[in-house]
C-alpha cells in the first residue's frame, strides 16, 4: 500500500471538475431553483471534494486498513463487551422492507416491522424480568437519560417534586452522573468498600440524610470492577423504603444473561446496550441502541411514540398522554433493533445463559493466569471483567515513580502485538486501572495468546523499559501528541489549510 | 451443547475451570444469592439456525407494503450512491469502537475529521462535532448548549415552525433539564420574528431557535434575526435539512451561532426512522460548550500528521456531572455515510439534487392544485415539501396507499404535507395526480 498517497484526506485527492455521481436528467421542465428569492439562496458554494468513484473507494478502503475491529483481532476493551458481531445480522437488515420504509408510513402497511419491534420488546422483558420496554433511545447514555426521565415522571405524578437526588457509587462510569445532570437531578456519591462493593453503611447514612429527596439509586451489577454486589436485595429494600426507585445500568448485563435478572434483583428501571450484550456492531462509536425497561406500574411513563400489540393481534404506534415525553423523532435506531432480533433468535432460550457463563469463565481464566504479573487489587471471583492496577512492582510497576512502566505503556505495547488495548484509567478507584473484558466469543487459544503476550510485556518492562515507553512501534502511526491537539485546535480541513498558509 | 458463536469445547471448559480452581460454570456464580437466580430458561424462542432466522425475517419483511415515497417531515427518500453501504460495511469500520487507541483507529478518526470538515463547510460554521443521535436530539442539545453558554439566562425561544417530531423532543429535554422553553406560534406559516423580538426584551433569553425549511416546507427569510438575538445577548440556532444546505443560504451566512439538524437527507436509507445522524456545528469560540466527541489533527512521535479525539475535558468520562452533555459517542459510522456521500456528490451534485427536488416538487404541487381538489395552505416560497388542504384528504390518502404510493404525511384533519426528491419520476407524480 502506498501510505503517503493514502494517508491524505479526501480533500487532498480532490481535483476540480471531477464527479462521482450521475442522476437521470430531470424529467419535468419549466421550474428553476433561482425562482427562490436570491436572499434565501446560497451565494458561495461549499468547498467539498470533487472525486471520481474509484478515488473514493480506494481512499476509504485503504483508510479502513488503518483501523482495528473485532473482526481484526482480540478486543478486550473493558465495559464495552466487544463480542463477535454475526454477519447474518448484517445480511438480513439489508432487506428492502427494513431499508426503504418511511417512519411515518401508516401502521397497517408496516405490521411486519412493528411485530419485529414488539417481539424484541417482549424478549427483553423475559431476559430482564421487567414488564415493558421501549426501543426508542439511541444509545446507552440516551437510555440512562430516558430511564431517569421515567423516574422523574413517576415522582412528578405522585406529587413528589422534591425527589431530585440520585445516589451513585463512586465507581460508576462518568455517564451516570452526566445523565443525572442532564435530567436535572443532583448526584450524591456513595463510597465503595475496599473490596470494591458499595458501602452499605454509607448508603444508609446518605438515605437518612436525604430521605424524601431521593429519586433513585443508579448502579450496575456486577459493578464496574466486575464484582457482583451481593448486598443487592438489602440495597434495593433500603432505597424502596425511602421511596426511591432502583435504576440498573445495563452496561454490565452480559454475564447475568439467563442466570440472574435485574427485575429479580429488585431494579425498577434499566437500559440495555444492544451493541454490547446483543451483538450489534459498535461502528466506531455508533449507531448503537439503548432500550429501557420498567417494572409493572411504571409502563405508562415510557416515552412516545410507543408500539403496542392490540387485542386483535395487530400492532399500533401510539402517543400516550401519561408518557414522559419523547426522546426521539421516530422509533429509535430501528436498523440496530433488526440486528439484535436476529441475534436473539440465533442464540435462543437454550444458549442465552451460556453466553453469560462463558464470558465469566473467560474473564476469570485471564485474571488467574496474569495476577502474578499485574497487580490484582481485589482478588476473588469476577464476573465478565476485572481490573488490574498496573504492573506488579517486581516487573517495574511503581505508582510513586514517574518513570516507571505505566498502564498506558502496557496498552500501547499491546497494539504492537496485534491486540486492542483494554480500557485504561477507568474505573477511577485505581491509579493505573487496566480493565479487561474478553467476552464469551473468544476461544481458549486466543486467550492463551493474549496471556502470553501480557507476560512477555511484563518481562520487557523488566529488561527494556524504553521499548515500552516508546511503544507502539509497528502501528500505522506512532504515539501521538494529545497536548498539541488541544493547543493547535485544528478541527477541519480549512483549519489545516490555514495553518499551512501561515507556515508558508 | 455447542453453538456457532461459542468456541469452547467441553475439554476447553474443563481445563479453564481447573486453572481457575472451581468445579463448574455454576460455581463461578457462587456469590449470587440462590433466591435471585433464574430457575429454568427465559421464555424466548428456541435457538434458530441461519436458515430459520432468514426465514423468520423474510416472513416479517413480507408483511410490509412497499410504497413510493412522497412523505418527508424529517425523513427524505434521496438517492444513495452504490459504494456507500458497500464500503461502510467493511468490518474494520463497523466492528471497531470509539477510537480511544488512536494508533490503530486512524480509519475512524480520519473519516470523522472529514465529516467535521464537510459539515462545517455546508453549514458555514467553523467547527462540527463528531455527530449527535438524530436531528431532534441535536436540537435539544443545541438548546442546552445555549443555556450553558449564557450566564443566568434560562429561557429559550423556539419557533413553532419546527416539525412536531422535533418539538416533542425539545419540550421533553427542556422540561427535565429545567429550561424555560417559550414557543412562539407561527404566523401565516412563518416564524413570527416580531413576537420573538418582543420576547427578547425581557432579557432572560439564552437562545432563539428556528428551522429551515420550516415544518410546512417553506423557505424563510431570517434577515436581521441574528442581529436582534445578539443585541439581547441570545444565541441564534438554525436547524436545517442537510440536503438543502447546498442551495439555501447557510446558517453561517444568516449569522447563526449554532447549526443543527439531521444529516439523513444526505442519501441515508429511510430505515423506518433510524439510524440517522444528527449534526451540531458552531463557532470556534463556543467549542468548550459543545456537546459530543471532537476529532482534531496532531502529530505523532515521528512528526507525521494524524488525528485524535480531543478537547475531552468537556466530556462525561472526565467531567462527570459537570460535563457539557451526557452524550458519549453518537452515530459513529453514519459519519462515514455523510463523508462518502459528500465526496461523491460534491457541491455540484448537492446543487443538482436540490434543483431537481425543487423542480419536481413545484411540478407536483402545480399539478395537484390544478385539479381544483387541493389548494396550497400558504402562499410562500418552498423548497421540496409543501402543505396542501383537500376536502377528501383521507379518501385520497387511502386510494394512493392501495395504489402503492405514500402520498405524504397527514397534518390535522384535512391537510397533507407532500415531499418530493430527485428520486421521484414524472410518471410517479402523474399517477398521484390521477388518483386525486
Amino acid at each position: 500500500m502506498n501510505n503517503t498517497y493514502y494517508s491524505k484526506l479526501i480533500f487532498e485527492l480532490s481535483r476540480k471538475g471531477r464527479k462521482g455521481y450521475a442522476l437521470p436528467e430531470c424529467d419535468v421542465k419549466g421550474y428553476a431553483l433561482n425562482e427562490l428569492p436570491s436572499k434565501v439562496r446560497r451565494q458561495g458554494m461549499p468547498a467539498l471534494p470533487e472525486c471520481d468513484e474509484l478515488t473514493v473507494v480506494r481512499h476509504y478502503t485503504n483508510s479502513s486498513n488503518n483501523n482495528f475491529g473485532v473482526d481484526t483481532g482480540f478486543y478486550p476493551l473493558g465495559s464495552c463487551t466487544m463480542k463477535y458481531n454475526p454477519k447474518l445480522n448484517e445480511e438480513v437488515v439489508q432487506m428492502s422492507a427494513f431499508q426503504d420504509t418511511h417512519p411515518l408510513q401508516p401502521a397497517e402497511t408496516v405490521q411486519g416491522l412493528l411485530a419485529l419491534y414488539d417481539n424484541v420488546q417482549q424478549m427483553l422483558c423475559e431476559v430482564t424480568g421487567l414488564s415493558r420496554f421501549t426501543l426508542n433511545p439511541f444509545a446507552g447514555a440516551h437510555g440512562e437519560l430516558t430511564g431517569l426521565m421515567t423516574i422523574r415522571a413517576y415522582h412528578e405524578k405522585r406529587g413528589e417534586l422534591q425527589r431530585t437526588k440520585v445516589l451513585i457509587p463512586d465507581s460508576a462510569h462518568g455517564t451516570n452522573p452526566a445523565s443525572a445532570a442532564v435530567c436535572g437531578l443532583k448526584v450524591v456519591e456513595v463510597k465503595s468498600l475496599a473490596d470494591g462493593t458499595i458501602d452499605v453503611d454509607h448508603l444508609q447514612e446518605l438515605i437518612a440524610q436525604n430521605k424524601d429527596e431521593v429519586a433513585a439509586m443508579m448502579m450496575t451489577n456486577p459493578n464496574t470492577l466486575g464484582i457482583f454486589e451481593r448486598q443487592i436485595p438489602k440495597i434495593a429494600k433500603m432505597v424502596h423504603e425511602c421511596g426511591g426507585l432502583m435504576y440498573y445500568d445495563g452496561a454490565n448485563l452480559n454475564p447475568m444473561l439467563g442466570v440472574c435478572r435485574p427485575g429479580d434483583m429488585g431494579f425498577d428501571v434499566m437500559h440495555i446496550n444492544l451493541h454490547k450484550t446483543f451483538s450489534t456492531p459498535h461502528g466506531g462509536g455508533g449507531p448503537g441502541s439503548g432500550p429501557i425497561g420498567v417494572r409493572k406500574g411504571l409502563e405508562e411513563f415510557l416515552p412516545n411514540p410507543q408500539v403496542l400489540k392490540k387485542a386483535n393481534g395487530s400492532y399500533e404506534v401510539r402517543n400516550s398522554d401519561g408518557a414522559l415525553g419523547s426522546v426521539s423523532a421516530f422509533l429509535g435506531n430501528y436498523g440496530i433493533v433488526v440486528r439484535a432480533y436476529a441475534y436473539l433468535l440465533s442464540l435462543g432460550r437454550e444458549n442465552i445463559a451460556m453466553a453469560g457463563k462463558l464470558s465469566v469463565l473467560n474473564a476469570n481464566y485471564i485474571k488467574e493466569q496474569l495476577k502474578a504479573y499485574y497487580k490484582l487489587p481485589i482478588d476473588g471471583l469476577c464476573k465478565h471483567e476485572f481490573v488490574f492496577d498496573g504492573m506488579r512492582e517486581e516487573y517495574g510497576g511503581d505508582h510513586h515513580d514517574e518513570n516507571s512502566v505505566k498502564t498506558l505503556d502496557v496498552a500501547k505495547r499491546l497494539l504492537d502485538y496485534g491486540y486492542h488495548a483494554p480500557t485504561i484509567y477507568f474505573p477511577l478507584l485505581f491509579h493505573e486501572a487496566l480493565m479487561i473484558e474478553p467476552t464469551e466469543t473468544e476461544s481458549k487459544e486466543t486467550l492463551d495468546g493474549f496471556i502470553s503476550v501480557m507476560k512477555k510485556i511484563a518481562e520487557e518492562a523488566r529488561n527494556d523499559r524504553e521499548l515500552l515507553k516508546t511503544a507502539p512501534h509497528n502501528t500505522p502511526i506512532r504515539r501521538l501528541d494529545d497536548v498539541l491537539a488541544v493547543k493547535a485546535a485544528l478541527f477541519t480541513y480549512k483549519d489545516l489549510e490555514r495553518q499551512d498558509g501561515e507556515k508558508a | 451443547m455447542q453453538h456457532r458463536f461459542f468456541p469452547h469445547t467441553p475439554d476447553d471448559i474443563k481445563q479453564m475451570l481447573d486453572a481457575i480452581g472451581v468445579g463448574s460454570l455454576e460455581e463461578l456464580y457462587a456469590e449470587v444469592p440462590e433466591e435471585l437466580k433464574l430457575k429454568g430458561e427465559p421464555d424466548i424462542p428456541h435457538a434458530m439456525s441461519e436458515l430459520e432466522v432468514r426465514r423468520e425475517l423474510k416472513r416479517l419483511a413480507a408483511d410490509v407494503k412497499p410504497l413510493v415515497c412522497f412523505a418527508g417531515a424529517g425523513a427524505y427518500d434521496h438517492y444513495q450512491p452504490s459504494i456507500i453501504p458497500y464500503i461502510a460495511a467493511r468490518s474494520e469500520f463497523s466492528t471497531s469502537y470509539t477510537p480511544y487507541q488512536a494508533e490503530i483507529s486512524q480509519g475512524t478518526l480520519q473519516y470523522i475529521f472529514e465529516y467535521q470538515s464537510m459539515m462545517a463547510e455546508l453549514t458555514g460554521m467553523d467547527i462540527s462535532n463528531a455527530s449527535m443521535y438524530d436531528g431532534a436530539t441535536a436540537t435539544a442539545e443545541a438548546m442546552m448548549m445555549c443555556v450553558h453558554s449564557a450566564k443566568k439566562k434560562n429561557a429559550i425561544v423556539i419557533s413553532g415552525t419546527f416539525a412536531e417530531e422535533v418539538l416533542r423532543v425539545v419540550r421533553t429535554y427542556a422540561h427535565y433539564h429545567g429550561v424555560d422553553l417559550v414557543e412562539v406560534a407561527p404566523r401565516e406559516g412563518l416564524t413570527d420574528s416580531a413576537a420573538i423580538a418582543e420576547r427578547l426584551k425581557v432579557g432572560d433569553v439564552a437562545g432563539v431557535m428556528v428551522a429551515q425549511p420550516n415544518r410546512f416546507g417553506i423557505v424563510e427569510d431570517f434577515e436581521g434575526l441574528a442581529e436582534v438575538c445578539h443585541a439581547s445577548g441570545a444565541l441564534l440556532v438554525i436547524n436545517s435539512m442537510a440536503a438543502a444546505l447546498g442551495v439555501l443560504k447557510s446558517p453561517g451566512e444568516w449569522g447563526a451561532d449554532i447549526a443543527c439538524g439531521d444529516a439523513q437527507s444526505l442519501g441515508f436509507p429511510l430505515q423506518f426512522g433510524g439510524p440517522y445522524c444528527g449534526y451540531l456545528c458552531t463557532k470556534k469560540e463556543l467549542v468548550r460548550k459543545m456537546p459530543g466527541r471532537l476529532v482534531g489533527a496532531t502529530l505523532d512521535a515521528d512528526g507525521k500528521r494524524c488525528f485524535v479525539l480531543t478537547m475531552q475535558a468537556r466530556e462525561q468520562h472526565i467531567r462527570r456531572e459537570k460535563a457539557t452533555s451526557n452524550i458519549c459517542t453518537a452515530q459513529g459510522v453514519m459519519c462515514l455515510y455523510v463523508a462518502m456521500y459528500l465526496s461523491l456528490m460534491g457541491s455540484e451534485g448537492l446543487r443538482e439534487c436540490g434543483e431537481q427536488s425543487y423542480a419536481k416538487a413545484h411540478y407536483l404541487c402545480d399539478a395537484l392544485t390544478a385539479t381544483g381538489k387541493a389548494a396550497k395552505v400558504y402562499d410562500a416560497p418552498f423548497f421540496c415539501e409543501f402543505l396542501l388542504q383537500m376536502a377528501d384528504r383521507d379518501g385520497f390518502y387511502d386510494r394512493a396507499i392501495s395504489e402503492g404510493l405514500l402520498p405524504g404525511v397527514k397534518v390535522g384533519s384535512d391537510k397533507l404535507l407532500v415531499a418530493v426528491t430527485e428520486k421521484r419520476t414524472k410518471e410517479e407524480m402523474d399517477r398521484l395526480v390521477e388518483i386525486l
